[in-house]
């Protein structure tokens, strides 16, 4: 959805002509995403305290700044100051990477009462057996990469949409999976930075990536999977 | 015997940087003593020299209600000890034993390319000065040399703060934002500024991502703040420029500061001593070539 829209803006600036572009001067903002669950129903994998202050909160402020950032780079463009597009590019990122990336962390979760933690059925647990030798290992090898990462950031499960190829792969701060590769979708992505679990599990970490397993939304991860690989 | 010590330090810097880091990173240890990782070496058990975890110089609860006993319990006692047991844990054997924990930051920032040992060097070295940067009853406004230079670099004190605030609120991520002195080197890594003057020295606001420190640019820290979550995620969640205020109004040791700025100045005029010598001998080993050249080319010139 965020890509998408992301995808429109692009095509709107490309055809740039000012003409054209103070004709639809309306520019797109983005607004919070509903969570698909309550708060609290994660528990007690994820705390409600944590999922509202990480929703309400942190999204929201990503949301925010990168609105903020959009418009700024909006009269930069009409303006034709390249030095203030450039300068904006680092906000863009962080703060539209955090709402691409918190937008597919809510729907990579699920209460348990709702399929959080049933493994893959069908082809994505077909690829991930015969990528990662077993769904275990599969779950070990994020939680390890998770565990060593430095600071904040995320650890993916994605596939190379032209390869066919399931990747493991993190990624700094609020970087999207993208920036690692052209081709590269995210099925799964978990946040590592310390707000997704320190009121929670403090400095474990690896506790954290323990228990999420319990409430990992497979079935989404699978329909994306299907998507890029019929 | 120091002689002997000091040539496998050399050799193994030497070994461990590119050969044009080498003029730069030995000489871009500010606060290093050799003489402490000889001592350590030369020690009569040297193999159980670790680095220890320092306790903060106040009590867990000195800094309530600003930065809370519980922060501080995870904070010192978790992650510090974490970062502090872990590098213990990966030295041991290796070429970075008995180096101090300067010298291991510098050696396995490699330039960039960084080795397994600095997440948790720099990390053990940050939390430890970030816990001197603070102190019961902290805060209000520095004076004297400190506060004349910040005057002179920012514009004003209120100028300084707020440029301050803003790198620690605007770094990206987990990392920390600093005060550091600057002296005669160019912004551009180790590379050596080649018209160094006095207008050079200055006061600079960084920030650094994760554990990143401005050791590494030669600089010499004055002040620090950690905004890494678990810093400040128990007493302000996701509230960072306020948890940065409150560091600022209430928990700022202007003393530490300070002290910390004379012994860089102090530091900084012996390295210039230090360079002005070996310049001094180059220049009369040069002169003794020149004079020979000299000589061979009025003799040329004799001959014509």
């Amino acid at each position: 959805m965020a890509l998408r829209s992301l995808a429109t803006r692009k095509t709107l600036t490309q055809g740039l002509n000012s003409v054209k572009l103070t004709q639809s001067r309306a520019l797109q903002t983005f607004s919070l995403p509903d969570l698909p669950y309550d708060y609290g129903a994660l528990e007690p994998a994820i705390s409600g305290e944590i999922m509202e202050l990480h929703h309400q909160k942190h999204h929201q402020t990503y949301i925010t700044n990168y609105n903020k950032a959009l418009e700024q780079l909006h009269e930069a463009i009409l303006k034709g100051d390249s030095s203030t597009v450039v300068k904006l590019q680092s906000a863009i990122k962080f703060n539209g990477g955090g709402h691409i990336n918190h937008s597919i962390f809510w729907k990579n979760l699920a209460p348990i009462r709702e399929g959080g933690g049933e493994p893959p059925k069908g082809s994505l647990g077909w690829a991930i057996d015969t990528s990662f030798g077993s769904f275990e290992s599969l779950i070990q090898k994020i939680s390890a990469e998770g565990a060593a990462l430095q600071g904040s950031g995320w650890v993916w499960l994605g596939v190379d949409k032209e390869l066919k190829k399931l990747v493991i792969e993190t990624t700094a701060n609020q970087d999207p999976l993208v920036t690692k590769g052209p081709n590269l979708v995210p099925l799964l992505g978990i946040d590592v930075w310390e707000h997704a679990y320190y009121l929670q599990y403090k400095n474990v970490r690896p506790d954290y990536l323990k228990n999420i397993w319990k409430v990992i939304n497979w079935q989404y991860a699978s329909e994306v999977y299907e998507k890029e690989c019929p | 015997m120091a002689a002997a010590a000091s040539m496998t330090a050399t050799s193994l810097t030497l070994a461990l940087l590119p050969p044009q880091g080498l003029r730069g990173s030995t000489r871009s240890l500010p606060s290093t003593k050799p003489q402490r990782w000889f001592s350590r070496k030369a020690g009569s058990n040297w193999v159980t020299a670790k680095f220890e975890l320092k306790p903060p110089p106040y009590p867990m609860n000195a800094l309530e209600p600003h930065m809370s006993q519980e922060t501080f319990t995870y904070h010192w006692g978790k992650h510090h000890r974490a970062y502090v047991d872990n590098l213990n844990k990966q030295i041991v054997g290796t070429e970075l034993e008995g180096l101090s924990l300067e010298e291991i930051i510098i050696v396995s920032y490699n330039k960039g390319d960084i080795l397994p040992a600095f997440n948790n060097a720099a990390q053990a070295w940050n939390h430890e000065f970030f816990w001197e940067s603070m102190k019961p009853g902290g805060g209000g406004k520095p004076s004297g040399d400190l506060l004349d230079l910040i005057e002179r670099d920012f514009g004003s004190f209120e100028r300084f703060i707020e440029e301050f605030k803003s790198a620690a609120a605007t770094q990206f991520g987990s990392g920390w934002a600093w005060l550091a002195y600057k002296a005669n080197r160019l912004n551009v890594d180790n590379a050596v500024n080649p018209w160094p003057s006095e207008k050079d020295k200055k006061l600079v606001v960084v920030k650094s991502p994760n554990a990143v420190n401005p050791l590494i640019w030669d600089y010499f820290p004055l002040l620090t703040i950690d905004v890494w979550e678990h810093a400040y995620y128990l007493d302000f969640q996701n509230r960072r420029p306020d948890y940065i205020s409150i560091f600022m109004e209430k928990l700022v040791s202007w003393e530490a500061v300070s002290a910390r700025l004379e012994k860089a100045k102090a530091q900084v005029a012996e390295r210039e001593m230090e360079e002005e010598r070996r310049k001094k001998e180059e220049e009369e080993e040069d002169d003794e070539d020149v004079e020979m050249y000299v000589d061979s080319n009025t003799d040329d010139s004799e001959a014509e």
